[in-house]
């Protein structure tokens, strides 16, 4: 016993060891570019460097973690210590969505925002409490494998790799969505072919090796994603509030954003903005019907203006600012599209900015009441989702010992956390910096950061004077909520190198839910229903080597389907967790929690929590209606108000209630089950039964 | 498989022990969600109360509860006699 022990131990210390000298070398590799940087390589280059050494570097850990033995590809030996766990579950969990979403979420929507990064986080005190050390002790490979198990009879299993397969697919669409865009943006390659590098990506990373190499990969990707999302951030928040830890200290930050708030909403010429925002972007909705049309309407007015503005001698900064707008004139009809595109989301603006820090903004106390619901609902699915996403409860498998798997789920949190709880100061420090250095600028004389990227795409970033005076109103900027993150490195006046690290944190992002997402995918066809359903008599070699070619199909029609670029990418994502919570917390934990549970309640209560979540996204988001052709009014299919992404709040409720009702109303279950449920909840048993997968 | 009194003393404090984390959970997030426009009303570190909580304290908290449950636990397995061997 003691030689385990010790066993463990100098394997963690080996551990510290590779990741402490990995992380040296990577601080190595970027001062090297920043200083090739100082010596003239090109921002392209950096970009490229970043790209495929970071994929080079996975791809070096997943070929030496390559492996044709069950246990090792499907729960990584079960040996991976709690603390590098928790770093793997964090890169597993935190995708491109968290990574370079969140924060521009919260800049938009102020604390309306924090849903998701409460739901986010407090998801795992349920993990913990509820789930990860019950499957620790269960110790198969995959969430069907204890719904089959528990249950018992292949409906509850197939149920569960259909559920399964449902909610991870539409979340690794996102994903891989996220990997284009960001090799796209940074080394100037086609969207198409960023899905494809970033697909390759993925694959050297899971193929050979399956879970053991996914998770030594996510740990390299984690030390990553952290160093990339924190370092700009510090930086800004040295220049703001003069202290290197800003996430305790945005407080006064955020005071001065309300004064500021107060000033915009009273000025004059704010006000005038407001009025000219709507009609523009309006204007600027219809414009896609004819943009020749438009785009020499909008051509003429600035000619005019331009004319008037020299005829009454106006000053130098208003005519300069009107020369710039015609000299950075959209040259092709693509570019005019993407110019409109930025122009119509100037129509928000119509309204006073509203106060960051203020809940459940509304015109009256019905409509407050209302975003109170859908923020605690959104909370509420968030957290359940967490709970029920067969990515990361997979995790918690790979532990040595159920002791290990509990301080793994405070380790994961710990990860996550650092990440979550920086993304609302970099809201904030984002939004003085555009409120302050931006706002009453002159046109002519733009913040560089801001120059740059209105260049790069409107929908990010377009500012245009609306009213002519050749300064920066609040109302003349339309933002883009990715931005945030992408623009943090230049807003803190940080050199190019810095971006190219965000670059490689978001990809290292996109990457890590990826890998995890497409595992989940290809364990549930490959372990699930081909051996455990199909060819329960199937050798370990061919097992695995089924598991791996679906995995490849899998990746292949995921890339496809993303090349379509699938839009409402925010919603997928959303969608996934409400799946997933109605799906699997109710019989999971009544699964562990209590005895009498049976099949029957499971199958009715997993269709009807998942039934019940999917009719409400059919009938209540614009999508899925078009494609069901609803036409009734949503409000009229509407309960209590609640949007499409939090069906989960009902969902959940009713699979709980189904599966109580039913199973009470059929017999209990065998002897069997029960001594199933004594063994997963003692972490030792004399005479205990042994379930776990070999 | 016998379970004896002990163990149904050890599952009886696990549930004991979830349910009041989960009570301070669900303050933390449910009822300081709810009440998030009063709590803004009041000033901590310079944030609105409303506001850090949702940005930062809970979160705080969840770390905290994960953080005592598997303390605890980890004990209890010890207390009880039903602790695994081969750890570290």
């Amino acid at each position: 016993m003691s030689a385990v022990i010790s066993e463990n131990r100098a394997f963690f210390n080996q551990l510290r060891k590779y990741y402490t000298v990995y992380t040296g070398g990577f601080l190595a590799f970027v001062i090297a570019l920043a200083i090739a940087e100082q010596m003239g390589m090109s921002r392209q280059w950096i970009g490229y460097w970043f790209l495929f050494a970071t994929i080079g570097l996975y791809a070096m850990i997943g070929i030496m973690s390559r492996t044709v033995d069950a246990t090792e590809y499907y729960v990584a030996g079960r040996r991976v210590p709690a603390f590098f766990n928790g770093m793997a579950t964090g890169a597993d969990w935190m995708s491109a969505a968290s990574f370079i979403g969140m924060a521009g979420t919260l800049y938009l929507s102020g604390f309306d925002g924090l849903a998701f990064v409460m739901g986010w986080t407090g998801g795992y005190v349920l993990v913990a409490l509820f789930l990860a050390p019950y499957l620790r002790k269960f110790g198969q490979f995959t969430i069907p494998d204890f719904l089959g198990a528990r249950y018992g009879g292949n409906i509850v299993r197939s149920i569960g790799i259909f559920s399964a397969i449902l909610c991870s697919f539409t979340y690794v669409v996102a994903q891989i969505y996220g990997v284009g865009i960001i090799t796209s943006r940074f080394t100037g390659l086609e969207f198409g072919i960023g899905v494809f590098v970033g697909l390759g990506g993925i694959l050297v990373c899971s193929f050979l090796g399956g879970m053991r190499a996914v998770t030594w990969t996510q740990v390299a990707q984690y030390i990553i994603l952290i160093i990339a999302y924190l370092t700009p951030v510090v930086w800004l928040g040295v220049k703001h509030t003069g202290i290197p830890i800003p996430q305790f200290a945005y407080g006064a930050t955020l005071q001065k954003i309300g004064e500021l708030e107060k000033k915009i909403t009273a000025d004059p010429k704010e006000v005038e903005a407001r009025k000219l925002a709507k009609a523009a972007g309006d204007e600027a909705k219809a414009a896609p019907k004819d943009i020749a049309k438009a785009t020499a309407a909008r051509k003429e007015l600035l000619e005019k203006k331009l004319a008037e503005a020299k005829a009454a001698s106006q000053p130098a900064h208003v005519v300069k600012s009107i020369e710039d707008a015609l000299a950075y004139w959209p040259s092709d009809t693509e570019k005019a599209a993407g110019f409109f595109a930025g122009r119509a989301n100037l129509a928000a603006n119509a309204n006073p900015p509203r106060p960051h820090a203020e809940p459940f903004a509304g015109k009256d106390e019905q409509a407050r009441d209302i975003a109170r619901r859908n923020f605690l609902g959104i909370v509420f699915c968030m957290m359940f989702g967490t709970a029920a996403l067969p990515h990361i409860l997979m995790r918690y498998y790979t532990t040595t010992s159920v002791r290990q798997a509990r301080i793994s789920v405070f380790w994961s949190l710990f990860f996550i956390f650092l990440l979550y709880f920086t993304a609302p100061c970099l809201a904030v420090l984002a939004k003085f910096d555009v409120y302050s250095n931006l706002v009453g600028s002159q046109y002519a004389q733009l913040p560089a950061w801001a120059a740059a990227w209105r260049l790069v795409d409107p929908t990010l970033l377009t500012i245009t004077d609306l009213n002519f005076d050749g300064i920066v109103q609040l109302a003349e900027i339309a933002i883009g909520g990715d931005i945030i993150v992408l623009a943090t490195p230049e807003i803190a006046g940080l050199p190019y190198v810095v971006s190219g690290l965000v670059a490689a944190g978001g990809l290292a992002a996109a990457l890590s839910t990826a890998d995890g997402l497409l595992l989940t995918i290809a364990n549930a066809l490959g372990h699930d229903l081909y051996y455990k359903m199909i060819a329960p008599s199937a050798p370990t070699a061919r097992r695995v080597a089924v598991s791996k070619g679906l995995l490849l199909v899998v990746a292949v029609i995921a890339a496809w389907v993303t090349s379509y670029k699938p839009g409402n990418i925010l919603f997928l994502v959303g969608a996934a967790f409400s799946l997933a919570a109605s799906a699997f917390f109710p019989a999971l934990v009544l699964g562990v929690f209590w005895k009498r549970a049976n099949k029957w309640g499971a199958i009715t209560g997993m269709v009807a929590g998942l039934g019940t979540c999917m009719y409400y996204m059919s009938v209540t988001y614009p999508f899925l209606r078009d494609l069901f052709g609803v036409t009734a009014p949503i409000a009229s299919y509407q309960w209590f108000g609640m949007n499409a992404i939090s069906a989960g709040v009902f969902g959940v409720p009713i699979g709980l209630v189904t599966i109580w009702i039913v199973s009470l109303l059929t017999p209990a279950p065998d002897r069997q089950v029960q001594e199933l449920v004594d063994h997963v909840r003692y972490p030792v048993l004399v005479g205990d039964i042994e379930t776990r997968g070999t | 498989m016998q379970l004896t009194e002990k163990h149904r003393q050890y599952w009886h404090k696990n549930l004991v022990i979830t349910t009041i984390l989960m009570i301070v959970w669900f303050i933390a997030t449910f009822v300081v969600g709810w009440y998030a426009r009063e709590l803004n009303g009041t000033t901590i570190l310079g944030f609105p109360l409303g506001f850090y909580m949702a940005a930062q304290g809970s979160l705080i908290i969840y770390v905290v509860i994960i953080f005592i449950y598997a303390r605890y636990m980890n004990a209890l397995d010890t207390t009880y006699g039903v602790q695994e061997g081969d750890d570290q």
